[in-house]
Protein backbone atom coordinates (compact mmCIF):
# COMPACT_ATOMS: atom_id res chain seq x y z
CA UNK A 1 0.00 0.00 0.00
CA UNK A 2 2.76 2.54 0.94
CA UNK A 3 4.90 1.21 -1.74
CA UNK A 4 2.06 1.83 -4.20
CA UNK A 5 1.22 5.45 -2.60
CA UNK A 6 4.98 6.07 -3.08
CA UNK A 7 5.43 4.71 -6.94
CA UNK A 8 2.06 7.07 -7.53
CA UNK A 9 3.58 10.00 -5.79
CA UNK A 10 7.00 9.48 -7.99
CA UNK A 11 5.43 8.90 -11.47
CA UNK A 12 3.21 12.26 -10.75
CA UNK A 13 6.45 13.94 -10.30
CA UNK A 14 8.10 12.84 -13.22
CA UNK A 15 5.02 13.29 -15.18
CA UNK A 16 5.44 17.23 -13.31
CA UNK A 17 8.94 17.06 -14.06
CA UNK A 18 8.17 16.27 -17.78
CA UNK A 19 5.00 18.68 -18.27
CA UNK A 20 5.97 21.65 -16.94
CA UNK A 21 9.20 21.88 -18.72
CA UNK A 22 7.19 21.21 -22.12
CA UNK A 23 4.62 23.75 -21.47
CA UNK A 24 7.53 26.16 -21.16
CA UNK A 25 9.34 25.23 -24.48
CA UNK A 26 5.96 25.62 -26.07
CA UNK A 27 6.27 28.98 -24.54
CA UNK A 28 9.71 30.10 -25.92
CA UNK A 29 9.30 28.37 -28.72
CA UNK A 30 6.35 30.37 -30.01
CA UNK A 31 8.76 33.47 -29.17
CA UNK A 32 11.30 32.23 -30.79
CA UNK A 33 9.31 31.53 -34.11
CA UNK A 34 8.18 35.40 -34.06
CA UNK A 35 12.03 36.27 -33.45
CA UNK A 36 13.38 33.60 -36.15
CA UNK A 37 10.69 34.11 -38.44
CA UNK A 38 11.07 38.43 -38.09
CA UNK A 39 14.67 38.13 -38.37
CA UNK A 40 14.68 36.53 -41.66
CA UNK A 41 11.84 39.37 -42.89
CA UNK A 42 14.75 41.78 -41.62
CA UNK A 43 12.48 42.97 -38.78
CA UNK A 44 13.28 42.42 -34.80
CA UNK A 45 10.66 40.51 -33.68
CA UNK A 46 8.71 41.07 -30.41
CA UNK A 47 11.30 42.95 -28.27
CA UNK A 48 9.03 45.18 -25.91
CA UNK A 49 8.37 42.77 -23.06
CA UNK A 50 10.95 42.42 -21.30
CA UNK A 51 14.94 42.41 -22.13
CA UNK A 52 14.96 41.13 -25.81
CA UNK A 53 10.90 40.29 -25.53
CA UNK A 54 11.72 37.63 -23.53
CA UNK A 55 8.44 37.70 -21.18
CA UNK A 56 6.11 38.23 -24.51
CA UNK A 57 4.79 34.53 -24.17
CA UNK A 58 3.54 34.73 -20.51
CA UNK A 59 2.25 38.75 -21.84
CA UNK A 60 0.28 36.22 -24.63
CA UNK A 61 -0.77 33.63 -22.41
CA UNK A 62 -2.05 36.07 -19.82
CA UNK A 63 -4.02 38.14 -22.60
CA UNK A 64 -5.78 34.86 -23.98
CA UNK A 65 -6.43 33.80 -20.64
CA UNK A 66 -8.45 36.89 -19.63
CA UNK A 67 -10.36 36.74 -23.15
CA UNK A 68 -14.11 35.04 -23.06
CA UNK A 69 -14.21 31.74 -24.74
CA UNK A 70 -17.57 32.48 -27.59
CA UNK A 71 -19.56 29.03 -27.83
CA UNK A 72 -21.45 29.41 -31.36
CA UNK A 73 -25.11 29.16 -30.78
CA UNK A 74 -25.54 25.90 -32.90
CA UNK A 75 -22.41 24.49 -32.03
CA UNK A 76 -21.84 21.14 -30.12
CA UNK A 77 -20.94 22.69 -26.78
CA UNK A 78 -19.75 19.25 -25.45
CA UNK A 79 -17.82 18.06 -28.74
CA UNK A 80 -16.56 21.88 -29.31
CA UNK A 81 -15.21 22.04 -25.13
CA UNK A 82 -13.79 18.67 -25.55
CA UNK A 83 -11.73 19.02 -29.17
CA UNK A 84 -8.60 21.12 -27.72
CA UNK A 85 -8.38 18.80 -24.73
CA UNK A 86 -7.81 15.97 -27.69
CA UNK A 87 -5.24 18.09 -29.82
CA UNK A 88 -3.24 18.36 -26.61
CA UNK A 89 -3.63 15.06 -24.76
CA UNK A 90 -2.04 13.19 -27.11
CA UNK A 91 1.07 15.70 -28.06
CA UNK A 92 1.94 15.50 -24.30
CA UNK A 93 0.99 11.71 -23.64
CA UNK A 94 3.56 10.65 -26.03
CA UNK A 95 6.62 12.40 -23.86
CA UNK A 96 5.90 9.11 -21.79
CA UNK A 97 8.36 7.06 -23.94
CA UNK A 98 10.65 9.42 -24.91
CA UNK A 99 14.02 9.07 -23.54
CA UNK A 100 15.90 12.32 -22.55
CA UNK A 101 19.18 10.47 -21.64
CA UNK A 102 20.09 6.65 -21.62
CA UNK A 103 17.63 5.15 -19.14
CA UNK A 104 15.47 8.19 -18.36
CA UNK A 105 11.99 8.30 -19.41
CA UNK A 106 8.90 8.28 -17.56
CA UNK A 107 8.15 5.01 -18.87
CA UNK A 108 10.41 1.64 -21.03
CA UNK A 109 7.56 0.37 -23.18
CA UNK A 110 8.98 -2.12 -25.77
CA UNK A 111 6.85 -1.13 -28.52
CA UNK A 112 7.54 2.87 -27.75
CA UNK A 113 7.46 3.54 -31.40
CA UNK A 114 4.11 1.79 -31.57
CA UNK A 115 2.80 4.13 -28.94
CA UNK A 116 4.21 7.38 -30.38
CA UNK A 117 2.85 6.66 -33.53
CA UNK A 118 -0.70 5.51 -32.23
CA UNK A 119 -0.73 8.57 -30.22
CA UNK A 120 0.21 11.01 -32.84
CA UNK A 121 -2.56 9.67 -34.93
CA UNK A 122 -4.78 10.52 -32.19
CA UNK A 123 -4.14 14.52 -32.36
CA UNK A 124 -5.93 14.75 -35.65
CA UNK A 125 -9.46 13.94 -33.82
CA UNK A 126 -8.76 16.98 -32.15
CA UNK A 127 -8.71 18.56 -35.76
CA UNK A 128 -11.60 16.47 -37.36
CA UNK A 129 -13.60 17.11 -34.20
CA UNK A 130 -13.47 20.62 -33.67
CA UNK A 131 -14.07 21.63 -36.75
CA UNK A 132 -17.23 19.22 -36.72
CA UNK A 133 -18.92 21.02 -34.02
CA UNK A 134 -17.99 24.36 -34.87
CA UNK A 135 -20.63 24.04 -37.05
CA UNK A 136 -19.33 26.75 -39.84
CA UNK A 137 -18.53 25.87 -43.11
CA UNK A 138 -14.79 27.25 -42.87
CA UNK A 139 -13.82 24.91 -39.67
CA UNK A 140 -16.13 22.07 -41.74
CA UNK A 141 -13.54 22.65 -45.10
CA UNK A 142 -10.49 22.51 -42.57
CA UNK A 143 -11.11 19.98 -40.97
CA UNK A 144 -12.01 17.89 -43.86
CA UNK A 145 -8.69 19.10 -45.47
CA UNK A 146 -7.00 18.42 -42.09
CA UNK A 147 -8.29 15.11 -42.65
CA UNK A 148 -7.33 14.33 -45.98
CA UNK A 149 -3.94 15.29 -45.12
CA UNK A 150 -2.61 13.35 -42.66
CA UNK A 151 -4.32 10.13 -43.79
CA UNK A 152 -1.86 10.88 -47.17
CA UNK A 153 0.87 11.96 -44.65
CA UNK A 154 0.46 9.34 -41.82
CA UNK A 155 1.22 6.18 -44.13
CA UNK A 156 4.46 8.22 -45.35
CA UNK A 157 5.84 8.70 -41.62
CA UNK A 158 4.84 5.45 -40.74
CA UNK A 159 6.90 3.83 -43.21
CA UNK A 160 9.90 5.95 -42.52
CA UNK A 161 9.53 5.24 -39.12
CA UNK A 162 9.57 1.08 -40.25
CA UNK A 163 13.23 2.19 -41.79
CA UNK A 164 14.17 3.15 -38.67
CA UNK A 165 12.90 -0.17 -37.53
CA UNK A 166 14.46 -2.58 -39.74
CA UNK A 167 17.94 -0.50 -38.71
CA UNK A 168 17.23 -1.03 -35.14
CA UNK A 169 15.64 -4.17 -34.91
CA UNK A 170 13.81 -2.53 -32.01
CA UNK A 171 10.77 -0.68 -31.20
CA UNK A 172 12.33 0.38 -27.92
CA UNK A 173 13.04 4.08 -28.30
CA UNK A 174 16.25 3.89 -26.34
CA UNK A 175 17.23 0.74 -28.00
CA UNK A 176 16.97 2.84 -31.02
CA UNK A 177 19.00 5.07 -29.77
CA UNK A 178 21.87 2.90 -28.18
CA UNK A 179 21.64 1.07 -31.21
CA UNK A 180 23.14 4.21 -32.87
CA UNK A 181 26.21 4.68 -31.21
CA UNK A 182 29.88 4.51 -32.49
CA UNK A 183 29.80 7.92 -34.47
CA UNK A 184 28.36 10.34 -35.88
CA UNK A 185 28.61 7.75 -39.13
CA UNK A 186 26.89 5.57 -37.57
CA UNK A 187 23.86 7.17 -36.85
CA UNK A 188 20.66 6.52 -39.01
CA UNK A 189 20.42 9.57 -40.78
CA UNK A 190 23.44 8.46 -43.45
CA UNK A 191 21.55 4.95 -44.70
CA UNK A 192 18.55 6.43 -43.83
CA UNK A 193 18.93 9.91 -45.93
CA UNK A 194 16.22 9.41 -47.90
CA UNK A 195 13.63 8.40 -45.01
CA UNK A 196 14.91 10.97 -42.38
CA UNK A 197 13.95 13.37 -45.11
CA UNK A 198 10.38 12.09 -46.42
CA UNK A 199 10.00 11.75 -42.23
CA UNK A 200 10.20 15.29 -41.28
CA UNK A 201 8.46 16.83 -44.24
CA UNK A 202 5.87 14.57 -43.27
CA UNK A 203 5.87 15.53 -40.01
CA UNK A 204 5.45 19.06 -40.99
CA UNK A 205 2.75 18.69 -43.17
CA UNK A 206 1.26 16.05 -40.09
CA UNK A 207 1.86 19.02 -37.51
CA UNK A 208 -0.38 21.36 -40.04
CA UNK A 209 2.59 23.71 -39.88
CA UNK A 210 3.44 26.37 -43.42
CA UNK A 211 3.90 24.82 -46.24
CA UNK A 212 1.29 22.22 -45.45
CA UNK A 213 -0.91 24.61 -43.16
CA UNK A 214 -3.49 24.54 -45.72
CA UNK A 215 -6.12 23.26 -42.21
CA UNK A 216 -5.77 26.66 -41.65
CA UNK A 217 -5.08 28.56 -44.52
CA UNK A 218 -6.02 32.31 -43.63
CA UNK A 219 -6.33 33.58 -47.04
CA UNK A 220 -9.10 30.33 -47.90
CA UNK A 221 -11.10 29.65 -45.15
CA UNK A 222 -10.08 32.46 -42.71
CA UNK A 223 -8.56 30.16 -39.86
CA UNK A 224 -9.57 26.46 -40.69
CA UNK A 225 -10.69 24.54 -38.10
CA UNK A 226 -10.34 26.79 -35.14
CA UNK A 227 -12.10 29.71 -36.75
CA UNK A 228 -14.72 29.97 -34.04
CA UNK A 229 -12.25 29.18 -31.12
CA UNK A 230 -10.86 31.80 -28.73
CA UNK A 231 -9.66 32.80 -25.25
CA UNK A 232 -8.33 30.07 -23.43
CA UNK A 233 -9.89 27.30 -25.72
CA UNK A 234 -7.88 28.61 -28.41
CA UNK A 235 -4.46 29.01 -26.00
CA UNK A 236 -5.21 24.93 -26.04
CA UNK A 237 -5.38 24.29 -29.95
CA UNK A 238 -2.11 26.16 -29.65
CA UNK A 239 -0.39 24.71 -27.28
CA UNK A 240 -0.78 21.74 -28.75
CA UNK A 241 0.12 22.12 -32.18
CA UNK A 242 3.48 23.57 -30.87
CA UNK A 243 3.82 20.48 -28.30
CA UNK A 244 3.50 18.29 -31.46
CA UNK A 245 5.81 20.06 -33.30
CA UNK A 246 8.61 19.85 -30.34
CA UNK A 247 7.13 16.07 -30.21
CA UNK A 248 8.31 15.57 -34.16
CA UNK A 249 11.62 17.27 -33.81
CA UNK A 250 12.44 15.34 -30.73
CA UNK A 251 11.79 11.70 -32.92
CA UNK A 252 13.84 13.13 -35.24
CA UNK A 253 16.64 13.34 -33.02
CA UNK A 254 16.10 10.37 -31.77
CA UNK A 255 15.78 8.01 -34.60
CA UNK A 256 17.95 9.50 -36.86
CA UNK A 257 20.61 11.93 -34.93
CA UNK A 258 21.36 9.24 -32.27
CA UNK A 259 19.46 11.11 -29.64
CA UNK A 260 21.40 12.06 -26.69
CA UNK A 261 24.54 11.06 -28.35
CA UNK A 262 27.87 13.02 -28.68
CA UNK A 263 28.51 13.94 -32.26
CA UNK A 264 32.22 14.04 -31.49
CA UNK A 265 31.72 10.38 -30.35
CA UNK A 266 34.06 7.77 -32.05
CA UNK A 267 36.72 10.84 -33.12
CA UNK A 268 39.39 9.84 -31.55
CA UNK A 269 38.68 12.53 -28.93
CA UNK A 270 38.55 10.60 -26.14
CA UNK A 271 41.65 10.83 -23.45
CA UNK A 272 42.19 13.94 -25.09
CA UNK A 273 41.38 17.26 -23.13
CA UNK A 274 38.09 17.65 -24.92
CA UNK A 275 37.12 13.93 -24.20
CA UNK A 276 34.19 15.74 -22.01
CA UNK A 277 32.76 16.61 -25.69
CA UNK A 278 32.64 12.72 -26.07
CA UNK A 279 30.29 12.29 -23.34
CA UNK A 280 26.00 11.32 -23.96
CA UNK A 281 24.21 13.91 -22.31
CA UNK A 282 20.78 15.53 -22.42
CA UNK A 283 22.31 18.78 -24.09
CA UNK A 284 22.59 17.04 -27.65
CA UNK A 285 19.35 15.84 -27.52
CA UNK A 286 18.06 19.11 -26.64
CA UNK A 287 20.59 20.95 -29.34
CA UNK A 288 19.46 18.07 -31.94
CA UNK A 289 15.93 19.10 -31.08
CA UNK A 290 16.38 22.71 -31.46
CA UNK A 291 18.04 21.99 -34.76
CA UNK A 292 14.89 20.64 -36.14
CA UNK A 293 12.75 23.25 -34.60
CA UNK A 294 14.58 25.76 -36.12
CA UNK A 295 14.08 23.91 -39.43
CA UNK A 296 10.39 24.29 -38.52
CA UNK A 297 10.56 27.81 -38.34
CA UNK A 298 12.94 28.50 -41.19
CA UNK A 299 10.65 26.51 -43.78
CA UNK A 300 7.21 28.74 -42.39
CA UNK A 301 9.53 31.66 -43.58
CA UNK A 302 11.26 30.42 -46.75
CA UNK A 303 8.50 28.58 -48.34
CA UNK A 304 4.42 29.43 -49.41
CA UNK A 305 1.42 27.67 -48.78
CA UNK A 306 1.06 24.53 -50.97
CA UNK A 307 -1.78 24.27 -53.19
CA UNK A 308 -3.95 21.77 -52.37
CA UNK A 309 -3.53 18.91 -54.88
CA UNK A 310 -0.41 19.39 -55.21
CA UNK A 311 -0.13 18.54 -50.97
CA UNK A 312 -1.85 15.02 -51.98
CA UNK A 313 0.35 13.93 -55.05
CA UNK A 314 3.38 14.49 -52.96
CA UNK A 315 1.94 12.33 -50.38
CA UNK A 316 0.51 9.74 -52.24
CA UNK A 317 2.60 9.67 -55.68
CA UNK A 318 6.10 10.70 -54.42
CA UNK A 319 6.37 9.84 -50.77
CA UNK A 320 4.91 6.75 -50.39
CA UNK A 321 6.84 5.23 -53.58
CA UNK A 322 10.18 6.61 -52.72
CA UNK A 323 9.38 5.30 -48.62
CA UNK A 324 9.12 1.31 -49.83
CA UNK A 325 11.54 1.91 -52.23
CA UNK A 326 13.77 2.83 -49.51
CA UNK A 327 12.35 0.28 -47.44
CA UNK A 328 13.65 -2.71 -49.97
CA UNK A 329 17.12 -0.88 -49.86
CA UNK A 330 17.38 -1.00 -45.64
CA UNK A 331 16.69 -4.54 -45.65
CA UNK A 332 19.33 -5.96 -48.14
CA UNK A 333 21.32 -3.31 -46.66
CA UNK A 334 20.62 -4.98 -42.97
CA UNK A 335 20.48 -8.56 -44.13
CA UNK A 336 24.13 -8.47 -46.59
CA UNK A 337 25.30 -6.25 -43.83
CA UNK A 338 26.16 -3.62 -46.75
CA UNK A 339 27.99 -0.37 -45.11
CA UNK A 340 29.57 0.07 -41.69
CA UNK A 341 26.84 2.00 -40.13
CA UNK A 342 25.23 -1.64 -38.70
CA UNK B 1 14.92 12.79 -72.09
CA UNK B 2 17.96 14.05 -70.27
CA UNK B 3 16.18 17.25 -69.15
CA UNK B 4 13.49 15.32 -67.50
CA UNK B 5 15.61 13.15 -65.68
CA UNK B 6 17.89 16.26 -64.34
CA UNK B 7 14.27 18.14 -63.38
CA UNK B 8 13.45 14.84 -61.65
CA UNK B 9 17.29 14.26 -59.81
CA UNK B 10 16.97 18.32 -59.10
CA UNK B 11 13.45 17.99 -57.56
CA UNK B 12 14.04 14.90 -55.21
CA UNK B 13 17.54 16.89 -53.86
CA UNK B 14 15.40 19.42 -53.24
CA UNK B 15 17.83 21.92 -55.37
CA UNK B 16 15.25 25.26 -55.42
CA UNK B 17 13.68 24.53 -51.78
CA UNK B 18 17.58 24.69 -50.65
CA UNK B 19 18.27 28.13 -52.45
CA UNK B 20 15.22 29.61 -50.84
CA UNK B 21 16.61 28.63 -47.73
CA UNK B 22 19.51 30.05 -48.53
CA UNK B 23 18.20 33.17 -49.06
CA UNK B 24 16.31 33.42 -46.12
CA UNK B 25 19.22 31.92 -43.99
CA UNK B 26 21.03 35.12 -45.49
CA UNK B 27 18.34 37.31 -44.30
CA UNK B 28 18.55 36.02 -40.71
CA UNK B 29 21.96 37.22 -40.38
CA UNK B 30 21.73 40.27 -41.84
CA UNK B 31 22.12 44.05 -40.22
CA UNK B 32 18.11 45.07 -39.35
CA UNK B 33 17.50 48.49 -40.34
CA UNK B 34 14.82 48.69 -37.50
CA UNK B 35 15.01 51.78 -35.11
CA UNK B 36 14.20 50.67 -32.01
CA UNK B 37 12.29 54.07 -31.54
CA UNK B 38 12.03 55.47 -27.84
CA UNK B 39 15.59 53.82 -27.05
CA UNK B 40 17.34 55.24 -30.08
CA UNK B 41 16.37 57.96 -32.86
CA UNK B 42 16.61 58.91 -36.41
CA UNK B 43 19.04 62.18 -37.73
CA UNK B 44 17.19 65.29 -37.41
CA UNK B 45 17.40 67.87 -40.09
CA UNK B 46 17.96 71.50 -38.44
CA UNK B 47 15.58 72.81 -40.47
CA UNK B 48 12.85 70.17 -38.54
CA UNK B 49 9.47 72.06 -38.14
CA UNK B 50 7.96 70.80 -34.70
CA UNK B 51 6.56 72.70 -31.68
CA UNK B 52 6.49 76.53 -31.92
CA UNK B 53 7.97 79.03 -29.60
CA UNK B 54 7.76 82.85 -29.29
CA UNK B 55 11.85 84.01 -28.53
CA UNK B 56 13.09 86.97 -26.53
CA UNK B 57 16.17 89.10 -27.11
CA UNK B 58 19.32 88.16 -24.41
CA UNK B 59 17.65 91.11 -22.42
CA UNK B 60 14.84 89.43 -21.61
CA UNK B 61 12.78 91.59 -23.78
CA UNK B 62 10.21 89.40 -26.35
CA UNK B 63 11.08 89.81 -29.92
CA UNK B 64 7.26 89.65 -31.14
CA UNK B 65 6.08 93.37 -32.19
CA UNK B 66 2.74 91.96 -33.32
CA UNK B 67 3.43 92.99 -36.73
CA UNK B 68 0.79 89.64 -37.59
CA UNK B 69 2.68 89.18 -40.46
CA UNK B 70 2.49 85.57 -39.65
CA UNK B 71 -1.41 85.74 -38.99
CA UNK B 72 -1.59 86.76 -42.24
CA UNK B 73 0.58 84.15 -44.13
CA UNK B 74 -0.54 81.36 -41.83
CA UNK B 75 -2.27 79.14 -44.63
CA UNK B 76 -4.23 77.26 -41.85
CA UNK B 77 -5.62 80.06 -40.02
CA UNK B 78 -4.56 78.65 -37.20
CA UNK B 79 -2.87 82.02 -35.20
CA UNK B 80 -4.30 84.80 -33.20
CA UNK B 81 -3.53 87.78 -32.34
CA UNK B 82 -4.88 90.78 -30.36
CA UNK B 83 -2.65 93.55 -29.71
CA UNK B 84 -1.89 97.23 -28.16
CA UNK B 85 0.46 99.80 -27.25
CA UNK B 86 2.48 99.64 -24.49
CA UNK B 87 3.38 102.35 -21.84
CA UNK B 88 7.09 102.75 -23.03
CA UNK B 89 5.26 103.01 -27.18
CA UNK B 90 5.98 100.16 -28.02
CA UNK B 91 3.61 97.79 -29.95
CA UNK B 92 3.21 94.24 -28.26
CA UNK B 93 1.29 91.49 -28.29
CA UNK B 94 -1.66 90.37 -25.51
CA UNK B 95 -2.75 87.75 -27.12
CA UNK B 96 -1.04 84.92 -29.33
CA UNK B 97 -2.68 82.09 -30.00
CA UNK B 98 -1.64 78.91 -32.06
CA UNK B 99 -4.05 76.06 -33.03
CA UNK B 100 -2.02 73.28 -33.02
CA UNK B 101 -4.39 70.53 -34.60
CA UNK B 102 -5.18 73.47 -37.36
CA UNK B 103 -1.45 73.96 -37.77
CA UNK B 104 -0.11 72.37 -40.47
CA UNK B 105 4.03 73.01 -39.56
CA UNK B 106 4.60 74.36 -43.20
CA UNK B 107 6.75 77.02 -41.45
CA UNK B 108 5.72 80.06 -42.81
CA UNK B 109 5.36 81.83 -39.56
CA UNK B 110 8.56 81.40 -39.46
CA UNK B 111 10.02 82.98 -42.85
CA UNK B 112 7.70 85.52 -42.46
CA UNK B 113 8.39 86.63 -39.35
CA UNK B 114 10.94 90.19 -39.40
CA UNK B 115 12.50 89.61 -35.75
CA UNK B 116 12.84 85.86 -35.83
CA UNK B 117 10.51 85.61 -32.95
CA UNK B 118 8.20 83.07 -33.73
CA UNK B 119 10.33 79.77 -34.74
CA UNK B 120 9.15 76.05 -34.83
CA UNK B 121 11.63 74.31 -32.42
CA UNK B 122 12.71 70.51 -33.46
CA UNK B 123 10.31 69.21 -31.11
CA UNK B 124 7.98 66.56 -32.47
CA UNK B 125 7.19 64.59 -29.24
CA UNK B 126 4.65 66.43 -27.67
CA UNK B 127 0.91 65.57 -26.77
CA UNK B 128 -2.42 66.77 -25.23
CA UNK B 129 -4.36 65.18 -22.85
CA UNK B 130 -7.80 67.33 -23.34
CA UNK B 131 -9.20 69.25 -26.24
CA UNK B 132 -8.38 72.56 -25.40
CA UNK B 133 -4.92 71.82 -24.75
CA UNK B 134 -4.59 72.30 -28.32
CA UNK B 135 -4.22 75.63 -28.29
CA UNK B 136 -1.49 77.05 -27.15
CA UNK B 137 -1.05 80.76 -25.87
CA UNK B 138 1.48 83.41 -25.79
CA UNK B 139 2.87 82.42 -21.89
CA UNK B 140 3.39 78.72 -23.02
CA UNK B 141 5.08 79.51 -26.12
CA UNK B 142 7.36 82.11 -24.60
CA UNK B 143 7.75 79.39 -22.05
CA UNK B 144 8.97 77.25 -24.86
CA UNK B 145 11.09 79.80 -26.18
CA UNK B 146 12.93 80.36 -22.67
CA UNK B 147 13.81 76.71 -22.19
CA UNK B 148 14.81 75.57 -25.42
CA UNK B 149 16.79 78.57 -26.53
CA UNK B 150 20.14 77.48 -26.79
CA UNK B 151 19.03 74.50 -29.18
CA UNK B 152 16.86 77.12 -31.07
CA UNK B 153 19.73 79.21 -31.35
CA UNK B 154 22.10 76.77 -32.51
CA UNK B 155 19.92 75.00 -34.98
CA UNK B 156 19.13 78.48 -36.61
CA UNK B 157 23.13 79.19 -36.80
CA UNK B 158 23.83 76.28 -38.37
CA UNK B 159 21.60 76.10 -41.08
CA UNK B 160 22.24 80.24 -41.54
CA UNK B 161 24.75 79.29 -43.99
CA UNK B 162 22.17 78.05 -46.72
CA UNK B 163 18.92 80.20 -45.93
Amino acid sequence: MMDDLIWLIWTLAKIIGIAVPLILAVAYLTLAERKVIGFMQVRMGPNRVGPWGLFQPFADVLKLLMKEIILPAKSNRFLFLIAPVITLAPAFAAWAVVPFDDGIHLAQIDAGLLYILALTSLGVYGVIIAGWASNSKYAFLGAMRSAAQIVAYEIAMGFALVGVLIAAGTLNLNSIVTAQSGSLMHWYWLPLFPLLVIYFISGVAETNRAPFDVAEGESEIVAGFHVEYSGAAFAIFFLGEYANMILISALAALMFFGGWLSPFQGLGLEGTPLDFLTGSSFIWFFAKTCFFLYLYLWFRATFPRYRYDQIMRLGWKVFIPITIVWLLVVAVMVVYQIGWWW
Amino acid sequence: MIKTVTRYVKSLALVELMKGMRVTLGYFVAPKFTIRYPEEKTPKSNRFRGLHALRRYPNGEERCIACKLCEAVCPALAITIDSEQREDGTRRTTRYDIDLFKCIYCGFCEESCPVDSIVETDIHEFHMERNEERVVNKQQLLSIGDRWEQQIAKARSLDAPYR
